[in-house]
């Protein structure tokens, strides 16, 4: 990993683009990282375009904003259209091929797709849709190993219900699991 | 000491609990609502103070009142809330009563939008009231400052009898870092001015008419000599690569950090830059700014605004040493790659590159 990346998470509201930025924030920072999520959305919560940027870095973090992310996380059509042209060449594009129902033009990006909706509802909930999403990303990023990203996990979902932890645990885990066999 | 990670909303919000802020008084509004919140949450739960009150004007009149008990009180809005709190403002600056007054600014004027904004630097910096005075306005450029500056604005608001405002925008409001939560002050200065039940000595007044003009006279020449002493004592500002730079951006706040990573961006590409941080911005730093105009070819202002505020404080500092340019808009916070860009032109312009 180099020394600063940044993340951008970019959907519609109610997809827990904001809640992926977050918890990406979150473990960074338990790694020891200088972390940032500058948070992006309109007057509407719900429906309306949200997005977040993660910046994670050795050093601290000057600048928490960036026209230009090595790497993008696209929940949406709307999203992909915005953001597409904006990731830094040889960057990264992840895809909820769910609900985008077009291929990226760019060919110097690494493009890594992943049917989010679908994984989600076959563990009975799309709402953990994010964290499946989260799972992959935190797998193919390397930023930290898996039993670790759960422990702090733990950290994060102090306070919530067991059963909604394991909900989130278990979709981590699926998207950990689809990282490994179709990202490699 | 474990770091947090907290929406700068929220670091003030805990910053002036640990610094004894014991009431809250506030009408909600975006970006700054999240204050609110979290006060509304934490209050009841330590013996303290939130009241949402019917009205801006009403919120402000409280604080009025909690300050002059000598408890240290606050509230929190946005420009057009602020716009409506000046009245109130005017009276706490005469009545010399120390509080803290957060503007998480939004484009204006008017209603505007929800969008960030650093359009509220003249209402902020040049009282904002009627009458003549002074508030002391601070500007953090993180969340850690967030909390910080909140705690600081406490303490120079009792130090110096005046209110204090913390200046943002609402990115910073509503960005998430760690924060190291800081120790919860435990000392406090005396305030024998404080309307605390007069038993057994003279009662306290806090009044801000003064008819006859001796007394008028009086007040304001010492209001006066109080903002010389805030001058003299309280500028606070930071440099960075200003010693061989040719050319010198200006910035505060947000857009501070992000004018910093466009320096090291300039640098990279042979343009000598520096920066200038103001983090009083009243008290300016008039001093440091004039300092580096002898030595530097050209300044920039960026500011999130279109017609540019505190540049003027910048052509007040320089005194025509060196031309000085202005980037700046509104409704978005501008990418270090963006400012790059303009500092290219700029550069060229001055025949820097």
């Amino acid at each position: 990993m180099s020394k600063e990346q940044q993340v951008l998470f970019a959907g519609f509201g109610g997809q827990g683009v904001i809640s992926m930025g977050q918890f990406l924030t979150h473990l960074a920072m338990h790694t020891g990282k200088e972390v940032s999520c500058a948070l992006s959305y309109g007057a509407e919560m719900r429906g309306g375009t949200a997005n977040c940027l993660v910046t994670i870095s050795d050093e601290e973090i000057s600048s928490p904003l960036t026209e230009n992310p090595m790497t993008a996380i696209i929940m949406n059509r709307p999203s992909l259209d915005r953001f597409e042209d904006k990731i830094k060449p040889n960057g990264t594009l992840v895809l909820n091929s769910s609900m985008v129902d077009r291929l990226p033009q760019r060919d110097d990006v690494e493009v890594l797709q992943m049917p989010v909706n679908l994984l989600a509802d076959q563990l009975g909930t799309s709402r953990v849709a994010n964290m499946v999403l989260l799972g992959a990303f935190v797998e193919k990023q390397g930023l930290m190993n898996i039993d670790q990203a759960l422990e702090y996990l733990d950290v994060v979902f102090k306070g919530k219900q067991e059963a909604i932890i394991a909900k989130n645990k278990e979709a981590f885990l699926v998207g950990v699991d689809y990282a490994r066999k179709e990202w490699k | 000491m474990q770091r947090v990670l907290m929406k700068g909303n929220e670091a003030i919000a805990e910053g002036a609990i640990r610094a004894g802020c014991r009431g809250f008084f506030g009408y909600p509004i975006t970006p700054s609502s999240e204050i609110a919140e979290y006060m509304a949450r934490k209050m009841p739960t330590i013996g303290g103070v939130f009241v949402q009150a019917e009205s801006e004007l009403a919120a402000i009149n409280m604080v009025y009142g909690g300050a002059a008990t000598g408890a240290r009180v606050m509230t929190a809005s946005s420009g057009p809330g602020i716009s409506l709190k000046q009245e109130g403002i005017s009276f706490l600056a005469e009545g010399e009563l120390p509080c803290l007054i957060v503007d998480i600014c939004r484009g204006g004027p008017g209603l505007g939008g929800i969008q960030p904004s650093q359009a509220d630097y003249f209402q902020a910096t040049r009282g904002g009231g009627h009458g003549d005075y002074y508030i002391i306005v601070l500007a953090p450029s993180s969340a850690q400052e967030m909390m910080d500056l909140t705690m600081l604005g406490f303490e120079l608001a009792d130090k110096h009898r005046t209110p204090v405002m913390l200046m943002a925008e609402g990115t910073l409001g509503n960005l998430i870092e760690p924060v190291l939560v800081r120790d919860e002050v435990t000392e406090f200065v005396d305030k024998p001015w404080a309307i605390t039940g007069c038993l057994g000595r003279q009662p306290n007044i806090v009044n801000t008419l003064h008819m006859p003009v001796e007394q008028l006279q009086t007040r304001n020449q010492h209001l006066t000599e109080k903002y010389q002493a805030i001058r003299s004592q309280e500028i606070r500002s930071e440099e960075f690569l200003t010693e061989d730079a040719d050319l010198i951006l200006v910035a505060y706040g947000i857009m501070a950090r992000i004018a910093k990573k466009a320096v090291m961006n300039a640098r990279s590409l042979g343009i000598k830059t520096g920066l200038i941080r103001p983090i009083t911005l009243w008290p300016y730093p008039y001093g440091v700014v004039n300092k580096i105009a002898q030595t530097c070819k050209a300044m920039v202002s960026i500011e999130i605004s279109t017609t540019g505020q505190m540049i003027e404080d910048i052509k007040l500092a320089t005194a025509g040493k060196v031309p000085i340019h202005y980037i700046g808009e509104i409704a978005r916070t501008p990418n270090p790659e963006e400012i790059t860009q303009q500092l290219l032109v700029i550069a060229a312009k001055e025949g820097l590159i």
